[in-house]
């Protein structure tokens, strides 16, 4: 018999002593009381309120203008290398040439890690991801990394930029597992992100950029822009 | 400080023992509470912890829903265990995860140590695990010439001090900025001493950076394990987790049994009341779900992914309805915050991985209660864990269970292990023998007149009441002859 076997049997010859069958989860109940009727743009303004509330930058523009707030950004943080996924949507719009001009090198992913690890540890400055989505309750960003944007992009750099649709931003964490089935099938790996790393592990005294990225800039599209 | 001296697991039934023993608890406790530094650190931490949690749950009536839902959601999910960790299991290995069984810490490390060896590998990095504590992951590893090293930076310190954790979620919880600045300096190379906590927390990303980079596997722990997608869930703060189960090429995660939910909404609550029970914040700053290993279009991720599921002892806690209540647990440590006696005493004193309160009654199905008997009676009743748990396990309810199982006579058939360990014949005679003059009215009469005529003769010095406290002595008068006397 196989650990396996015994562990199973052990809990299975016991498994009878509670004597009625345990009721269902009612998770629908614990969430509708906080469903809210709320507009695209306060939904962004909750994500905003709580993501800054974790130390990560926001800023927000028109769907046509985020590569060139995103070169702008790259300029004013001295950012010399961004690293990206180039067969994205997101990756196919931005434009060498207008990094260039502001000092920073484009770098698409090729490869796999193995072959860049040591620039991805050493050189980069940034990585650059679009978001799945977010949650408005907490202030979360949703990444679902893809052959085409791998999962260290959002990890090792210092700095890093996500694109995020203000219209994908759920009201909660529940609300985007259901909404978006994401029972039905996930990545390997999917993450949530709330500001740039940190930890608290001295004295209770929080400190940013612990393992991973220094600095998380958000930079949120809407059809209204900024003025919202 | 008093740092409990490292020692080399020697077994029992195959399993590690307490790093210090159970006989040598009192005094412990005794050199905890006179250490007025590690009293004023341990209780301006949990002042802090408490006022945060608080903070988090503005709305009674809020708390109250998600506290029932977790509660649910746990106890539905262990009433189906066996059935879920089979989906478990099926899921994650259609994933491409491979999956092992252990039933003792040694079982564990042998599986563990069987895949740094296939790899080759020097080098371990670990993100946080309670459960490679409770195994004494390090030290097997260590033995057989392969480094591991801790990367959650509080696990960190405490592994460059040679010591271990004293809080579930903050290990370091018990050193202060100076203590952990001339750490460093003494230990890494080319530090000086600093006491900003800035500059700390970058030496450590520094070194450990270099280390992530190196490692052929990287360790974790899981925080939900979701059946019906094959899906591991990590909670943290640092990104070292990510790290850990990222970059190398082998990550390797190791749970115990009880940690399997059968749905993946399930974890959206407990994730969010774990965070806000834990350390008071809405949202940690990362939630990874991993449901496998690197795939042949994808660039980086792990080649190869591993989950260890360990039993050690939490089956026999599964076959009592009361004690399985203690499987509930997610690990928050709110228990300990709110713990007079953890706050006065730290978490070295237990000299059990898993302190508190929580500890206390999940120590003694890990170890037996020859190891832990005494443990149970670390408390004062007082509820507050049970108030503040976030899947409401009726902790007090189940310290007093578990004293009972301790003094219990021995049992041929005992369904824990070490049961009736604290029996003592005397003490049961005694209690025996109270029980029943208490209940015949005669007997008690008797008894109460002699003693309140023979007050003299009661001793100056009782056992371990009198060491802080003044000597009992029956009052001169009984009560009834009070109220004789009124009437």
């Amino acid at each position: 018999m196989s650990a396996r076997d015994r562990i199973l049997a052990k809990l299975r010859a016991n498994a009878p002593q509670i004597p009625l069958p345990v009721p269902t989860p009612q998770l629908d109940a614990h969430y509708a009381a906080r469903d809210r009727q709320e507009s695209t743009l306060d939904r962004l303004a909750r994500f905003r309120t709580g993501i800054e509330s974790f130390h990560a930058d926001v800023h927000v523009t028109l769907e046509e203008s985020w590569p060139e707030l995103l070169a702008r950004l790259c300029a004013e943080k001295g950012v010399s290398s961004l690293l990206y996924g180039a067969a994205t949507p997101a990756g196919q719009r931005l434009d060498a040439a207008a990094f260039a001009a502001n000092g920073t090198a484009l770098r698409p992913w090729a490869g796999q890690v193995e072959d860049i690890k040591a620039d991805l540890f050493h050189k980069v400055d940034a990585g650059f991801t679009q978001a799945r989505g977010a949650i408005a309750e907490t202030g979360t960003l949703i990444l679902w990394p893809s052959p085409a944007e791998p999962r260290t992009l959002s990890l090792v750099p210092p700095i890093h930029f996500v694109l995020l649709d203000a219209a994908t931003i759920h009201p909660t964490f529940f609300d985007a597992l259901r909404a978006e089935n994401w029972a039905g099938g996930l990545p390997t790996n999917a993450l949530l992100v709330s500001g740039p790393s940190k930890t608290a592990d001295i004295q209770q005294t929080l400190a940013y950029g612990a393992h991973g990225p220094k600095e998380l800039i958000v930079l949120v599209t809407t059809r209204e822009g900024a003025a919202q | 400080m008093n740092a409990p001296t490292p020692h080399t697991a020697h077994a029992t039934r195959g399993k590690p023992i307490a790093f210090v023993s159970a006989e040598a608890l009192r005094e412990r406790v005794h050199e905890a509470i006179n250490d007025d530094h590690l009293r004023s650190s341990f209780r301006g931490a949990m002042d802090f912890l408490m006022a945060k949690r608080a903070a988090q749950f503005p709305d009674e009536s809020e708390l109250v829903s998600l506290r029932s839902l977790s509660e649910a959601i746990r106890q539905y999910s262990l009433s189906k265990l066996p059935d879920l960790l089979e989906q478990l299991e099926a899921n994650l290995t259609r994933n491409g995860v491979h999956v092992h069984w252990a039933e003792t810490p040694d079982e564990a490390n042998a599986i563990m140590l069987d895949i740094a060896r296939r790899h080759q590998a020097k080098l371990i990095v670990k993100g946080k695990s309670m459960v490679s504590e409770e195994i004494e992951f390090n030290h097997a590893m260590e033995a057989a010439g392969i480094g591991a090293l801790e990367s959650d930076m509080g696990e960190y310190i405490v592994q460059l001090a040679g010591e271990k954790p004293s809080h579930i979620i903050m290990p370091a919880i018990h050193k202060t900025k100076e203590q952990i600045a001339r750490l460093f300096a003494e230990k890494v190379p080319g530090v000086d001493y600093t006491d900003n906590v800035d500059a700390l927390i970058q030496i450590g990303r520094q070194v450990l950076r270099e280390k992530f980079e190196q490692a052929e596997i990287g360790l974790s722990g899981v925080n939900f394990a979701v059946a019906e997608t094959g899906t591991l869930c990590l909670v943290e703060n640092e990104g070292n987790g990510r790290m850990c189960t990222t970059v190398p090429k082998v990550h390797i995660a190791i749970t115990g049994i009880e940690k399997v939910v059968e749905k993946l909404e399930h974890v959206a609550p407990l994730y969010s009341i774990l965070t806000r029970s834990a350390t008071g914040q809405a949202v940690s700053t990362y939630f990874n779900l991993i449901s496998g290993p690197r795939k042949a279009d994808e660039k980086d991720g792990p080649q190869e992914v591993h989950l260890v599921l360990l039993d050690n002892g939490r089956s026999q806690a599964y076959a009592d309805e009361q004690l399985r209540k203690t499987l509930q647990c997610i690990r928050c440590g709110a228990c300990m915050n709110h713990c007079p006696v953890y706050t006065r005493i730290g978490g070295h004193a237990y000299g059990t991985t898993y302190p508190g309160p929580i500890g206390k009654i999940v120590s003694p199905h890990m170890m037996g209660l020859e190891q832990t008997h005494l443990l149970p009676t670390l408390s004062t009743l007082c509820g507050a864990c049970g108030e503040v748990c976030p899947v409401k396990i009726p902790i007090p309810e189940l310290l007093v269970r578990l004293r009972g199982e301790a003094q219990s006579a021995p049992h041929p058939h005992p369904a824990m292990v070490g049961q009736g360990a604290g029996y003592r014949p005397l003490v049961s005679f005694v209690w025996r023998l109270w029980a029943r003059i208490y209940a015949q009215p005669g007997a008690y009469r008797a008894f109460t007149w002699l003693a309140s005529r023979f007050r003299a003769l009661t001793p100056s010095r009782q056992s371990g009441w009198t060491v802080a406290r003044t000597p009992l002595k029956p009052a001169p008068k009984r009560l009834r002859d009070m109220v004789r006397e009124r009437v």
